[in-house]
């Protein structure tokens, strides 16, 4: 029988993943606080969570709730969009890059996340997109040429 | 460099996430959402492990290994809901600082005794009117718990005590003035009687 770690563990294993995985998804304004509710919700359901469930594939799934919640938020109030596209932050961020990604078709930007920010494996990836790995695949592909164009120029 | 690599190597910054992480406690304490909080602590002893529910002191763990290990049997005894979470241990942690100092000689602490079971809840509370400074033996723990004869049920009681110094299993010796035994090791034991003979000098002298 399996044994869900306890909390603790289970935030110092994915802390760093989720936050990326705002990073990649929302405006740089909107991460922090999506984060912590991110963090929230899984603290408050985490005892239900079976033991055997892919703890990473459960909160990246939590996140992508909370960013789309956000998302939906913001269109509803106004077309403005997040901070205007400057240059890279002196930290390293650049917006311009992020911008093309979450530009890419939904099921496209959603793969190729999940791949590649997030580090999940094309069968849980698979599970979160309620679809086959190959398709996954598939939009991981399409969404790498895509990127591959803009950011080659 | 690929565009894969520069996905996967998308930048984050570490103290911004150590923030957020630390913002996100603030807001579960607040929501009511830690069942259990923990943190560590240097001590005379060694390394504690101090954990509180809502009710009160849970647990101290003399960290002989690693600290993941006292926190997987809490969240199987207790909650998986367990958070690091320093601001709930501050009570118990100056008093335990204060005891160590030689400047407390009694705790004054909200306990929360689940993970105490039958026989055990009598031993305890045996044990915790013996006062600092002195000692008594397993037969008159026994015997104050309501069985004389189950020495060696109160022995093994006392060994699992959850939460040891705040409740002072190390008062508890052979009749023949021996040890016995320590779920923190003997060494230990014989460094708190130290601590409180010197302690206790010291207030009759001052006082």
């Amino acid at each position: 029988m399996g044994m869900l770690p306890p909390f603790a563990a289970f935030l110092e294993e994915n802390r760093a993943a989720v936050y990326r995985y705002l990073t990649a998804r929302l405006a740089r304004d909107e991460v922090d606080d999506c984060f912590q509710e991110t963090f929230l919700s899984a603290l408050r359901a985490y005892p239900t969570l079976p033991a055997t469930a892919n703890g990473r594939a459960w909160i990246i799934k939590i996140a992508e709730r909370k960013a789309l919640d956000r998302y939906r938020a913001r269109r509803a109030h106004t077309e403005v969009s997040d901070t205007p596209d400057a240059g890279p932050s002196p930290d390293g961020y650049d917006p311009v890059l992020w911008r093309q990604v979450r530009d890419l078709p939904d099921k496209q930007r959603a793969a190729v996340l999940y791949r590649y920010v997030a580090d999940l494996r094309y069968a849980q990836i698979a599970d979160l997109m309620e679809t086959s790995e190959e398709a996954a695949r598939q939009n991981v592909r399409a969404a790498l040429r895509t990127l591959r164009k803009v950011w080659q120029t | 460099m690929t565009t894969r690599n520069r996905l996967s190597t998308l930048h984050v910054d570490a103290g911004k996430l150590d923030e957020s992480t630390a913002a996100f406690v603030r807001r579960a304490e607040t929501e009511g959402l830690i069942d259990v909080a923990y943190d560590v602590m240097d001590s005379p002893v060694g390394r504690l492990a101090l954990a509180a529910t809502p009710r009160g002191l849970v647990q101290i763990a003399f960290l002989l290994r690693p600290v993941e290990e006292a926190l997987s049997s809490l969240s199987r005894r207790v909650s998986p809901r367990i958070l690091h979470a320093p601001r709930r241990l501050a009570g118990p942690r100056s008093q335990l600082e204060e005891y160590f100092d030689g400047r407390r000689t009694r705790f004054d602490l909200p306990l929360d005794l689940q993970l105490v079971r039958g026989f055990q809840a009598h031993v305890l509370r045996a044990t915790r009117r013996i006062p600092y400074g002195r000692v008594a033996s397993y037969r008159t723990v026994a015997a104050r718990a309501g069985n004389e004869r189950a020495v060696r049920a109160a022995g093994s009681a006392l060994g699992a005590n959850p939460i040891p110094i705040v409740i002072p299993c190390h008062r508890v010796l052979r009749s023949d003035g021996t040890l016995g035994g320590y779920g923190g090791g003997l060494d230990r034991k014989e460094l708190l009687l130290d601590l409180e003979r010197a302690g206790r000098a010291e207030t009759e002298t001052s006082g």
